[in-house]
């Protein structure tokens, strides 16, 4: 990692959701930072606690323990617009992000007016053409058309525009081509990789997709049952896996050098029930591989 | 040699508009062997699913399959069955999981009364030899018996999912089409589910046709691999062909549209 102050940082953070007697921990005591210019993967199976982590960077929850810092200061009820301003949020359906009763340039006027009402008429109606332009897409054509006018592919990119328009300094964009074509996911990749590089902008990127994530992130975290198993550098992390349910996470993505019918015996695929029971149990040490490169031990 | 299981000759579908017809598939043919698994691929609106529905005939209008068009399943002309031929020939001979088949369950009723709805209608059977045929389908897919009591909400989402894989297999089909069958499922989960099939279409020997956009997945599972663009059928090879040599441009840039897990970063990589 850099050694610069992470934009954002949590520290050990936790949520519980459920009655006292059956609580469900969905985030156990998980700590990891933003950097600027940087995207942060996290990859995790459904349930594994990935999008209770971004709500709770988007503070729609409250962590039942632990801290969020922004850019050193813990966040609280007081700077809680500008951190509003500062945190943006893709989401994974780019049909049910945008309402269906209104067009695209309202959808990007709106947060221009609350969040810069500095911007007067002509200002405002430049800054909504230098969104669209910025997402690749003609202004002149597609800010008068209505949702349903555009592909899943454009919707997200209006996504994108939408979270761009406040200028923020942090992105979480939980599954953002989860639902969109093989051939339209690449673009989307693209386009957030650009944003980070030329606006500097410290992305965290959810996904349950590996690959997508070894595209796009300098670093990668896997989550498993509410807990950070394993983190680092992508490629260490990907190169060199240490815990088992990363290893069996990684065995199971497509792969076409590798046929159904050559499942080794020794293959963590043959023992799926007895890992995800192993890591599910409270991990409370660190073990370094490298300097960049952390797993959590399974308890013996 | 022995025949296909599954014949598709010169298959043109139109969706009939008020102005003109949009034509969904093309004159397109291919065979599926007997204890084959075949994959069809593109993306969305190439044209796949409307295959799909139309070799169980659960096209609907405004889909119309134009003249000409022939769909042979172990020699039958599908194209010319009756109502009551088409009952019989549904789930018996042909049966299909549907992309979100996890939401296809009947949430009121148990598992085991979804299974005797079949069993019962199909093969005439009684509650008590439904349930231990339930059962046994059940443990094919890996699931518990004790499941047959539970409702749909009670499962999640891969279980749903295998539970109607099983009610699919319940009458032993000669052909099981899986259109997007995990695609709402993350990887462990899918990857548990199809080698699962794999095995069983080795044990019962039924052939598959799989349909999904994902071609990764497409190589690790299939035999053969038919790829569509635009309601046409531009490459049909050997899974490793559209792997290793792909011959239709087409085949070329989805692959390249495709990030890789290991080996060189895609064109344009990524800075890490």
């Amino acid at each position: 990692m850099t050694d610069t102050t992470p934009i954002l940082a949590l520290h050990n953070v936790s949520k519980t959701f459920g009655r006292a007697d059956r609580p469900v921990y969905a985030v156990r005591s998980i700590s990891f930072a933003l950097h600027r210019g940087r995207t942060l993967a996290l990859v995790g199976e459904s349930g594994s606690g990935k999008t209770t982590a971004a709500r709770l960077i988007m503070r729609e929850y409250r962590p039942d323990a632990g801290q969020l810092l922004f850019r050193g200061t813990p966040v609280g009820k007081s700077g809680l617009k500008s951190y509003r301003a500062a945190v943006q949020m893709v989401f994974q359906d780019p049909f049910a992000a945008l309402n269906p009763a209104h067009t695209i340039r309202y959808h990007l006027e709106r947060p221009l007016r609350l969040h810069r009402p500095g911007l007067k008429g002509a200002e405002r109606r430049a800054a909504i053409d230098e969104l669209l332009a910025r997402v690749k897409l003609d202004p002149a054509l597609i800010a008068p058309k209505y949702p349903h006018q555009l592909s899943g592919g454009q919707r997200q990119r209006i996504s994108i525009a939408r979270a761009l328009a406040v200028d923020p300094e942090v992105i979480v964009a939980d599954e953002p081509t989860s639902m969109l074509d093989v051939s339209v996911r690449l673009g989307i990749l693209n386009l957030l990789n650009d944003m980070k590089r030329e606006l500097g902008l410290a992305l965290l990127y959810i996904t349950h997709d590996i690959a997508t994530a070894r595209y796009v992130a300098e670093d990668i975290m896997v989550m498993y049952a509410g807990q950070i198993v394993e983190w680092g550098q992508t490629s260490s992390v990907l190169g060199n896996p240490q815990h088992p349910y990363t290893r069996l996470l990684l065995s199971a993505v497509p792969d076409p050098d590798r046929r159904f019918a050559q499942t080794a015996s020794g293959d963590e695929l043959n023992h799926i029930e007895d890992i995800r029971r192993r890591s599910a149990l409270p991990q409370t040490q660190t073990r370094e591989i490298t300097p960049h490169h952390f797993m959590r031990p399974l308890p013996a | 040699m022995s025949a296909p299981v599954l014949s598709i000759r010169n298959l043109s579908i139109d969706y009939i508009g008020a102005d003109t017809d949009f034509p969904a598939v093309r004159n397109v043919s291919f065979d599926i062997m007997p204890g084959e698994f075949f994959g069809l691929a593109g993306e969305s609106g190439c044209g796949k699913s409307t295959i799909a529905f139309a070799i169980s005939r659960l096209h609907r209008p405004p889909a119309l399959i134009r003249t000409g068009s022939q769909i042979l399943l172990d020699g039958r002309d599908v194209l010319a069955l009756d109502e009551a031929e088409l009952r019989r020939f549904r789930w018996r001979e042909v049966a299909m999981v549907f992309q979100s088949a996890m939401n296809s369950l009947n949430p009121v009723l148990t598992v085991e009364q979804q299974f005797f709805d079949v069993l019962k209608t199909h093969a005439g059977m009684s509650r008590t030899q439904a349930r231990a045929r339930a059962a046994e389908l059940l443990a094919m897919v890996d699931i518990s018996p004790d499941r047959l009591s539970s409702y749909p909400h009670q499962c999640s989402g891969g279980m749903r999912q295998r539970i109607v894989i099983a009610i699919c297999l319940a009458l032993n089909p000669k052909l099981l089409i899986m259109d997007e069958p995990t695609t709402a499922l993350d990887v462990v989960v899918q990857r548990e589910i199809l080698g699962r099939i794999d095995t069983l279409r080795q044990q019962l020997s039924f052939s598959v046709l799989f349909i999904t956009h994902d071609l990764a997945l497409m190589v690790q599972a299939c035999d053969r691999i038919g790829i569509m663009l635009e309601g046409e059928l531009v490459e049909v090879n050997d899974a490793q062909t559209i792997y290793q040599s792909p011959q239709h441009p087409y085949t070329r840039r989805l692959w390249a549209s495709l990030p890789r897990l290991t080996g060189a970063p895609m064109a344009g990589g990524a800075s890490a």
